[in-house]
């Protein structure tokens, strides 16, 4: 079983177009979407997290990029800038999935972009800007 | 026996003075007993990194060719107003000053993405800032408008100027209401949903000398990843607050002026600060040694965080009205373990200040100190304690109401 969150930019041609409905029928994979927008331009952009088989998983992918939609993992779109962060841990207790934590010992705060949905609280908070999400690109 | 500054400083000349951080304190005093901790430990350090809204640089551009009075006139860094009304060319900017066109809080929770405390940032980060002045003509300053990038290395004094820092103790904010609101505390979800706190706790300079008898006046420390002095008390100092047993303020109290060369100064310890729905401020490190001279103070340098209690505070209500009313106090253990309980509540807690910075900068002093790069001073005249019998007053100005309905 794989269980990855990505990021889907969705072409124009396809915002009327049942896609991800096909992730199910065709390929037994589940998804959870973690966030879903339109931009200004008509484009979709979709938070993902998909699980299933590896052959499966595969074979979804090479579905949804045959149509078009560029696939991202979500690390990518999610940046911690450690040069701007001061360990504080302000955001720590307000993250809902603890994608960011504090060491009890160091008390530094660790990002695992793996256990982001992009809530995007940490960004409306962080004093320091230290926490950007760029879904859109 | 007691020793003295000088007899430290002797020490740490020939690089032999035993340096610990207020941490280690902690252990050394708890193992080895305060007589003994007292003999062998010279100098124990602080440290806090937080946000400090009332710092301030000054500095003096030099003159312009035809000169310029910016002294009543109107002077902006990178469009974030700044205060000419010294002189000539001397410019002062506050870290919570604002660009006049930001939008502030009219959309609600405003982000203040930019202000005072980022343009600090940037010009000791070395960056051009960008000042645009307009002003009247005289006959011996005929200039009128002012328009240049300026760099901190061009600068003649450049200063950093706090008048109220490294506050001895804190209120930790709380929400009772039933919506969200946004305090200089941080964002505070209703209904007590999280408690925030700001302090470094056992780490805070002015935790570990409760009655200021070492820090005063004169007191050279780290600030801003240079070297500082403490200048004054800082403003709302407030020592005649309730205290523990070990003489450890209950309530906020203490609070320290502090000056220092910004261009020392490095943007890892001096950062500009975003706060949702409240404004912009500077994070500022803060590091102050403590020479132990005695078994008394060595026994306030060993303060544990269960030991440090801090008053909860509704910030809806409240703090806003100035009620007096502390809901609980619980002490800076439970509140970095992540949960306190409230009212029978368990309620996350969140810190502004920053512990990890707090220990870097108590270990970055203390080997300062010991390579012999940092000499203690002796105060010149002492902070005031309890015993001054200064106490913060509220505001008492005789306000103006305006009649209604007197026509």
């Amino acid at each position: 079983m794989r269980t990855e969150r990505v990021v889907l930019h969705f072409p124009k041609h396809l915002a009327d177009k049942p896609v991800i409905v096909n992730l199910v029928r065709k390929f037994d994979l589940d998804f959870n979407i973690l966030k879903a927008t339109i931009t200004p331009d008509e484009e979709g952009v979709m938070v993902l997290e998909i699980t299933g088989e590896e052959e499966n998983f595969q074979k979804g992918i090479k579905y949804l990029k045959d149509l078009d939609v560029k696939i991202q993992p979500l690390s990518q779109d999610v940046i911690w800038d450690e040069e701007k962060c001061t360990h504080c841990s302000y955001c720590v207790n307000y993250c809902p999935t603890k994608a960011l934590q504090r060491d009890k010992e160091t008390y530094l705060v660790k990002f695992d972009p793996q256990k982001c949905t992009t809530c995007g609280i940490c960004v409306d908070i962080c004093p320091y800007k230290a926490m950007e999400i760029r879904l859109i690109v | 026996m007691a020793k003295t500054i000088e007899e430290i400083n002797e020490k740490i000349r020939q690089g032999k003075a035993v340096v610990v951080t207020a941490e280690e304190m902690i252990d050394i005093v708890r193992e080895k007993g305060v007589e003994k901790a007292a003999r062998e430990v010279d100098v124990v350090t602080t440290g806090t990194f937080g946000m400090m809204c009332s710092s301030g640089i000054y500095f003096n551009i030099g003159h312009t060719k035809p000169r310029i009075k910016l002294g009543g006139g109107k002077v902006y860094l990178n469009n974030v107003p700044a205060y000419a009304g010294y002189a000539a060319v001397d410019i002062f900017l506050g870290a919570t000053a604002l660009p006049e066109d930001d939008p502030r809080n009219r959309y609600y929770p405003g982000k203040f993405v930019y202000g005072g405390a980022h343009v600090i940032e940037e010009l000791v980060s070395g960056k051009d800032i960008l000042l645009t002045a307009i002003t009247y003509g005289t006959d011996c300053y005929p200039r009128k408008t002012l328009s240049a990038y300026i760099n901190i290395k061009d600068l003649n004094e450049a200063v950093l100027f706090n008048v109220r820092n490294a506050y001895q103790n804190y209120n930790v904010a709380v929400n009772l209401s039933n919506k969200t609101i946004y305090t200089y505390l941080g964002m505070l979800r209703p209904n007590l949903g999280n408690a925030n706190y700001s302090s470094a706790g056992q780490l805070s300079p002015l935790l570990n000398d409760p009655f200021y008898k070492t820090i005063g006046i004169g007191t050279r420390i780290f600030l801003g990843g240079g070297i500082g002095y403490i200048v004054w008390h800082g403003t709302q100092h407030d020592p005649s607050v309730i205290r523990g047993e070990n003489g450890v303020p209950r309530r906020g109290a203490g609070t320290i002026a502090v000056i220092g060369d910004l261009k020392q100064m490095s943007p890892k310890w001096l950062k500009g600060a975003s706060i949702i729905g409240y404004g912009v401020s500077l994070s500022v490190g803060i590091g102050v040694p403590i020479p132990v001279l005695d078994e008394e103070i060595a026994f306030y340098t060993s303060v544990k965080d269960e030991e440090i209690y801090a008053p909860v505070v509704d910030y809806s209500k409240a703090y806003p009205e100035r009620e007096p009313e502390v809901i609980a106090e619980v002490n800076y253990k439970e509140l970095r373990s992540g949960e306190i309980e409230i009212l029978g509540k368990k309620v996350p807690t969140n810190s502004l200040s920053s512990y990890a910075k707090a220990r870097e900068i108590a270990n970055i002093l203390k080997e300062w100190i010991k390579e012999g790069k940092f000499l203690l001073t002796k105060p010149s005249a002492p902070i005031p304690g309890p015993e001054s019998g200064i106490k913060f007053k509220p505001f008492s100005g005789r306000e103006l109401k305006e009649e209604v309905g007197s026509k």
